[in-house]
């Protein structure tokens, strides 16, 4: 991912718009997932945890469209998603399955105020907290960390089922070092060697995987609906303040 | 099936209706008064539009319906909107 001078905090942020894209590149994130590379010469760059609405349009003029988290913190003109298949959705199996390099996409954004991180806004740490492809917006925001070299202290604890799961694997080692720390917790099976527990999250593991409540951090918690609201609530049960937990849900069961 | 999402994912069709991103603006439940960024209401997209609902009492919000080059959007469910001037 490369690296991209973000807009001063206070400056106007990229208005939203609707943007023809060319798909450049398309390869296997996960057994269920795919990354996808965007060529959007309109494209005016957007903030780590943004968001962008895909519409795809049917012969027979049927539109259907759905959000997806940027995952990265872009350059003007290139987008890149991983969009994971949805079963029995309307727009992600073709996305991860029918997809080709040179085929063109609708997309409008950059999207949300919400659930984004900007640089140099205070120096209290930041917590994320992701479930499966969740880690999404979150790999924008430790990119964006990474690439400012803001001195923001940094942890992220993913949960994934299995390691071929995991979103970004190699990504996510490379930015590991001082300011950025990585846990992650295997849900089903965990990789040969590893010597930590396999099993859901709870509220202890939470506990002791995430930035405590006494350090003030901002958090960051994208999942299912299911998964934010689990970890919401626990966040809150260990003291941290409700305004400070942002959160994303993208459905599922 | 699938469960709710969030206001998160009303950004896209209320920037073709506001100035700016609102997602990150407060709200007023009409319903229970609770004050909440439209981010953290709750969104159910499986109707024919987007039915937002708050997140402490489950009152309808607003509701959104794309029909062709019109939106219909119902805000009476919110009291009040506090909106940031653009910079």
């Amino acid at each position: 991912m490369s690296a991209q001078p973000l807009a001063p905090p206070g400056a106007a942020r990229p208005r939203a718009a609707w943007h023809a894209a060319t798909v450049t590149d398309v390869r296997r994130e996960t057994p269920t997932a795919v990354r996808l590379t965007l060529d959007v010469p309109t494209w005016p760059g957007s903030e780590a945890g943004a968001h962008l609405d895909v519409r795809l349009t049917a012969p027979d003029g049927y539109q259907a469209t759905r959000s997806y988290s940027i995952a990265s913190a872009t350059p003007g003109g290139v987008v890149v998603l991983a969009v994971d298949e949805v079963p029995d959705g309307e727009v992600s199996p073709f996305l991860t399955r029918e997809l080709r390099s040179g085929d063109q996409l609708e997309v409008h954004g950059p999207l949300g105020a919400f659930f984004v991180w900007r640089p140099g806004q205070d120096d209290r740490p930041v917590q994320l907290v992701a479930g499966g492809s969740g880690v999404v917006p979150l790999y924008a925001m430790a990119a964006a960390h990474g690439a400012t070299g803001d001195g923001t202290f940094f942890r992220l604890l993913y949960s994934v089922r299995r390691p071929e799961d995991a979103f970004f694997s190699d990504e996510l080692a490379a930015l590991t070092g001082p300011s950025f720390e990585l846990d992650v917790v295997y849900t089903r099976a965990a990789p040969e060697g590893w010597a930590g527990p396999v099993g859901r999250l709870d509220k202890g593991a939470l506990a002791a995987a995430t930035i405590p409540a006494s350090h003030r951090p901002r958090l960051y918690v994208c999942g299912s609906t299911r998964f934010v609201e689990t970890i919401a609530t626990w966040l809150q049960e260990l003291g941290h303040a409700a305004a400070d937990i942002r959160t994303e849900r993208f459905g599922g069961l | 099936m699938s469960s709710h999402l969030d206001g998160n994912a009303l950004a896209g069709a209320l920037s073709d209706v506001f100035q700016g991103d609102v997602t990150a603006a407060s709200a007023r439940c009409a319903g229970c008064g609770a004050v909440s960024v439209l981010a953290e209401a709750m969104v159910y997209p499986d109707a024919p539009g987007l039915v937002v609902r708050c997140a402490s009492c489950d009152h309808v919000l607003a509701t959104i319906v794309e029909a062709g080059d019109r939106v219909f959007l119902s805000l009476s469910g919110m009291s009040t909107i506090e909106l940031r001037r653009r910079p």
